[in-house]
């Protein structure tokens, strides 16, 4: 019921309308992955989907912002969200790096479990405005454990313009949450080639 | 609250009802009727329109019989839902992030709060002259003049027309008029009455006889016949509901045509800002409609003109 009336809440704050133009809204295991501008971002994501999927769908959210308090009571009991570490990005400490990495995203491969759905921010932060920074490998490592999951890249409009990074209260614009034609990982295809295309997937999605 | 019981006030309400029960019965028989599929699909449009019609003269309905407050809270409300809807399609940046909230929970409200307690001296010149300075201030202090003059001209165009002017409608209430007293809520039934038939009217009359579009790059459907057969027709109506109001029947109507006429140029107005922006509705609040600006463009207009005219030719 608190999600329910928090889904509500997030719709009436950001007038967020889900425009549904390369998929349905169907019952099966996705990965929705998003521009990321606002702390908005995922709830509103969230609330646009339609109840029976949203029981479904956790979030992926960073451990540092999220991990303690009544953020981190929010992120785990209402929203089911995953937690897991952001990295650092540093070239040190290399191999530890890329293990902790390997373990982030089989940690939240299992999340998917056989009935959720995931979303996830891969440029792992918020950034200033419409343009979309180049992804985080996890999505791609994510759906090499997972294939059997369908991609869905979604694009976040004026979350950013309701909720700046940095502000504390919210101007209501009216945004909308557009959501793309599934992707998946090429049989041949490159790490890098992969994250690029998922990016202009979720850019192809803004409005001239 | 206290309940208004003006009889006047109900056969007014009471001919709304009638009409919408007459649009709907046409609606049912053209839904019968049509064979193609594109009358089908204007027809569908139509009912959808009319549909949305019993909703808004139901909320209305309550708003104003519910007495000052609630005429204040609709108003205010749909200023707020206005400005959002403008505002969304504004270029603006961060740095005018306190002005934007200064004119959604400062301006409204407040501007609201003096409709309520009849404080016209400062209804009038609240946004106008401390919003309008307000604005620009505050975006300067946060530093980014990228477009600097365009950003804050949109804002202060957006609280003008959205808030501003739309107060002028349950502004109507704080006029005092030499044995009209306590009767103004038939004063805002009437503004409201006589833009929406002007629409309505214009609508109608286009899609029979429309074949000279007035602007057809700002808007395709007004037309020359349209826009002459609904303002006449839109007059007549208000000169006879002459009965409701403080005037004699050509004062009526004549206010009546300034109504229309200002009502058309804010349709007008606000279709040219949609076209620019490259967009066909402000918004999807109301079905068959588009956004609450859509609906309530012409109101925008003749509402603070309608008020004026009022204020100076009938009150001491």
């Amino acid at each position: 019921m608190i999600a329910g009336g928090l889904a509500g809440l997030a719709r009436l704050v950001s007038g967020a309308t889900g425009r549904w133009v390369g998929c349905r809204p169907e019952p099966r295991q996705r990965i929705y992955f998003a521009n990321h501008t606002s702390h908005l971002d995922f709830v509103v994501l969230w609330a646009t989907l339609p109840p029976t999927l949203r029981r479904l769908t956790r979030p992926v959210a960073a451990e540092d912002y999220w991990g303690a308090g009544l953020r981190h009571y929010v992120i785990t009991r209402v929203f089911d969200g995953v937690l897991v570490p952001r990295g650092s990005g540093r070239a040190a400490e290399r191999s530890a790096q890329v293990d902790a990495a390997r373990r982030t995203v089989e940690r939240v491969a299992a999340a998917l479990g056989r009935e959720h759905s995931l979303i996830i921010f891969p440029e792992g932060t918020r950034g200033p405005g419409p343009e979309v920074a180049p992804f985080k490998s996890g999505l791609y490592h994510l759906c090499a454990l997972r294939p059997d999951v369908e991609l869905v890249p979604v694009y976040l409009e004026n979350l950013n313009r309701i909720l700046p990074k940095g502000e504390l209260l919210p101007v209501p614009f009216l945004s909308s949450v557009t959501f793309g034609v599934p992707i998946r990982v090429g049989a041949e295809e490159s790490k890098a080639a992969f994250l690029e295309r998922a990016r202009a997937a979720v850019t192809a999605l803004r409005r001239p | 609250m206290s309940l208004i019981v003006d009889r006047q006030l109900v056969e007014l309400f009471a001919g709304i009802l009638l009409t919408l029960l007459v649009a709907s019965a046409a609606g049912f028989a053209l839904s019968r009727r049509v064979r193609s599929d594109a009358g089908r699909a204007t027809v569908e449009n139509l009912n959808a329109r009319i549909r949305a019609w019993w909703v808004m003269a139901a909320v209305f309905a309550v708003a104003v019989l519910s007495g000052r407050i609630g005429a204040v809270m609709l108003f205010a409300l749909l200023s707020l839902l206005a400005l959002r809807e403008f505002i969304t399609l504004t270029p603006t940046r961060r740095a005018d992030h306190r002005a934007l909230l200064g004119s959604f929970f400062v301006a409204v409200p407040v501007q609201y709060y003096l409709v309520a307690t009849e404080w016209y001296g400062l209804f009038s010149v609240l946004i106008p002259v401390y919003a309008f300075l307000f604005i620009p201030t505050s975006s300067a202090v946060a530093g980014d003049t990228d477009g600097f003059l365009g950003r804050v001209a949109e804002i202060q165009w957006g609280l003008m027309v959205c808030v501003y002017c739309v107060s002028h409608a349950p502004g109507l209430l704080m006029l005092r008029i030499p044995g009209y007293e306590g009767q103004n809520a038939k004063l805002l039934l009437f503004l409201v009455l006589v833009v929406q038939a002007s629409d309505v009217l214009q609508y109608v009359w286009g899609k029979l006889f429309g074949r000279h579009r007035i602007a057809p790059r700002v808007s395709p459907s007004k037309t020359w016949e349209g826009f002459v057969g609904g303002i006449v027709c839109a007059s007549l109506i208000g000169g006879a509901l002459w009965w409701a109001t403080p005037f004699r029947p050509w004062q009526a109507m004549a206010l009546s045509l300034a109504i229309t006429l200002s009502g058309f140029a804010g349709g007008l107005t606000m279709s040219a800002i949609k076209r620019d922006r490259g967009v066909k509705d402000y918004g999807a609040a109301i079905a068959g409609h588009g956004g609450i600006l859509d609906r309530i463009d012409s109101i925008c207009f003749a509402a603070p003109v309608f008020f004026h005219l009022t204020r100076y030719f009938f009150t001491p």
